[in-house]
């Protein structure tokens, strides 16, 4: 299957730009003092970065997919 | 076309940004609106009461981490003001209370608590930001907005403070 | 193959650089990014599954320098015994091994008004595999802050060895991140995230065979070293949400899709809930389920040697799904503002997985060959933690 890097990234830049452009008429509508929920640490994707990390090491090390997860990622031999 | 495609993209894109203006609350001055919220403390203050003090309304939540650092240099304003009529007050936005006073617990302060889990004050003065602070003076009148909180900004609060309580009621 | 690979790298950094360029020309909202919190975590890992046993230690340490600034250091240590099937029963390594792997790392987070800037090296070794890598991220609240927009760059240089011989090849890797988080509701949070990521290099395992019938008794089979090509390029494009319930509890879900030009393509998709009991206890559950195909020149047994350009047995590029849950327990018994340390909890965290291949077969069974049973495996996981905030 032939990869199509240069324009999937390019369609989703045009997508964003055009989407940010779109939205300087608009007001954010959840106020800054309505934030509460989303500031809950369960509400967090990232609550314990240390286990987070692990986990997408056990998965990157025995599937064949790998990125997307959120982590940075870093390289290793694993067999 | 695998090469121009991406320039193409890239030019588009930079033509987006310079279309793309800005979201800034706008600015309110002029006499500031009447609230009256209930205290922590139990009692009714409203701001028609404070006429005649120079008053700093601060708008915070326990979950705003900028607001719980400025939590303890309020407090010192406070102390270092409240004689030369001065007052500060701290609108609480939270739904839950106890938050607030596991928070204050650790972080006592001398001031007024007033709490807005309506969220109805905050509106009226178009919180765009947290924490925001807002300065009216002895006549009742907004002299000053600031929105968030950086180190350094407790000076100058303190620097209108001064002008402010020098000026006739 | 070659030229293709270096193109995509080409094309991907002339779009990170025009979107750089709309990020600084995006004025700073009213709202300000604030630095990673400061925290301590040591944490130990396990995991037993498909006759491999992998534990050891993981800590991470978090500080702020100023009101600017904030430092990373990581270690982690893999400390490994017996070997996958695929390794025992080709004869690399008939009676398993032991081996450790050790990782060091270090960030630095730069924050300038709602921009946030990080760049972090690590490095992993091994004593027959040495892998460098380098990332950059750059982060912008936007429109209110109610979006944040991330983009990252990561460059990976491995060199690949073989015990006991002087053999050693290299590998190089770019990644390229896009992320975009969306405050939607009070409630809900979501996020969109794309990866690209091109290698380049000596891609294969070195122990690692292929088998094929052998000629002489079509019941028995031979073997060859497997031959992968030299580059390498996938995409990849997650969505995920956090939806608050009122109770104090929260939903998420996630979803991931995976395709690249070896012919694999995957997804994901999880689920989790989370619910606090009481002020001091956080239980969390997740249900992760993953499916792939198999890569273009995968096979679990040629028909004859040398029967493709390129010739793959790895169990990782064949077709097969896993699942599994996870349960996590969180005990916080520390908790104060204002004085230091602020925070801190214990925690946890088990996973179980479940393996079933499609196309890999249980060489440890006797049956002719082509007919031996399909491999599955199970895997426990264990996590235990200890998270310090000050």
């Amino acid at each position: 299957m032939k990869s199509h890097v240069p324009l999937q990234a390019g369609t989703l830049l045009l997508i964003m730009s055009g989407l940010m452009a779109g939205c300087s008429g608009l007001e954010p509508w959840v106020k800054p003092y309505e934030r509460d929920r989303l500031a809950d640490p369960i509400m967090s994707f990232d609550r314990n970065p240390i286990s987070e990390s692990y986990i997408d090491h056990v998965h990157e090390a025995r599937e064949g997919a790998r990125g997307a997860t959120g982590s940075a990622g870093g390289g290793c031999g694993c067999n | 076309m695998r090469k121009t495609l991406p320039k193409l993209m890239g030019s588009l894109v930079v033509a987006a940004a310079l279309l793309a203006v800005p979201v800034i609350a706008a600015d309110t001055t002029g006499p500031a609106a009447e609230f009256s919220l209930q205290s922590r403390a139990g009692e009714a203050v409203s701001l028609s009461s404070l006429k005649g003090q120079v008053v700093l309304i601060n708008f915070w939540a326990t979950w705003c981490g900028p607001c719980r650092k400025e939590m303890p240099l309020l407090e010192q304003i406070q102390k270092k003001y409240a004689p030369l009529g001065f007052t500060m007050l701290g609108v609480n936005v939270e739904e839950d209370t106890r938050l607030m006073d596991t928070f204050l617990k650790d972080v006592p302060v001398t001031f007024p608590i007033l709490l807005d889990p309506a969220n109805g004050v905050s509106k009226l003065y178009n919180v765009s930001a947290m924490p925001s602070t807002v300065i009216v003076d002895r006549k009742g009148t907004v002299r000053f907005i600031h929105q968030g909180y950086m180190p350094g900004d407790e000076s100058k609060y303190q620097d209108l403070i001064r002008q402010l309580i020098r000026e006739k009621a | 193959m070659a030229p293709r690979a270096v193109l995509v790298a080409g094309a991907g950094v002339t779009e990170m650089k025009a979107l750089l360029l709309l990020l600084a020309l995006v004025s700073p909202a009213v709202f300000a990014e604030v630095l990673p919190e400061e925290r301590a975590d040591s944490l130990y890992h396990y995991y037993d599954g498909g006759g491999i046993e992998i534990s050891g230690p993981s800590l991470l340490v978090r500080k702020s320098v100023g009101e600017k600034v904030s430092v990373s250091a990581s270690y982690y240590v893999d400390t490994i015994s017996s070997a996958s099937i695929d390794v025992i029963t080709t004869g690399a390594s008939p009676d398993g091994y032991s081996e450790e792997r050790t990782q060091w790392g270090l960030g630095v987070d730069y924050l300038h008004g709602d921009t946030s800037m990080y760049m972090g090296i690590s490095t992993s070794e091994e004593n027959d595999y040495k892998a460098d890598t380098l990332n950059f991220s750059i982060s912008q609240e936007v429109f209110g802050g109610l979006t944040t927009i991330t983009l990252g760059y990561g460059s990976g240089s491995d060199v690949v060895g073989k015990i006991k011989t002087d053999f050693s090849e290299d590998v190089k890797r770019h990644a390229y991140r896009l992320g975009v988080t969306q405050v939607m509701t009070r409630n809900l949070i979501m996020g969109l995230s794309y990866e690209a990521i091109a290698d380049e290099g000596y891609l294969n395992n070195p122990y690692r065979q292929v088998r094929y019938v052998d000629p002489a008794d079509s019941t028995h089979w031979l073997t060859q070293a497997e031959v992968y090509p030299e580059t390498r390029a996938s995409n990849a494009a997650a969505i995920r949400g956090k939806y608050y319930l009122p109770y104090r509890a929260a939903v998420s879900g996630e979803y991931r899709f995976y395709t690249d030009d070896w012919g694999i393509d995957a997804s994901t998709l999880e689920v989790g809930y989370i619910q606090p009991f009481r002020s001091k206890w956080l239980f969390d559950f997740k249900y992760r389920y993953y499916t792939q195909n198999a890569a273009d020149f995968y096979s679990d047994l040629y028909p004859y040697a040398n029967a493709q350009n390129f010739l793959a047995r790895d169990k990782e590029l064949s077709a097969y799904h896993s699942q599994g849950p996870h349960v996590g327990v969180t005990y916080t018994f520390l908790d104060r503002q204002g004085d230091r340390p602020m925070k801190s909890t214990v925690n946890v965290f088990f996973d179980y997985y479940q393996f079933n291949y499609a196309d890999f077969r249980d060489l440890t069974s006797d049956a002719d060959a082509g007919t031996e049973p399909l491999y599955s495996f199970d895997a426990k996981v264990l996590q235990v933690f200890l998270s310090l905030w000050f």
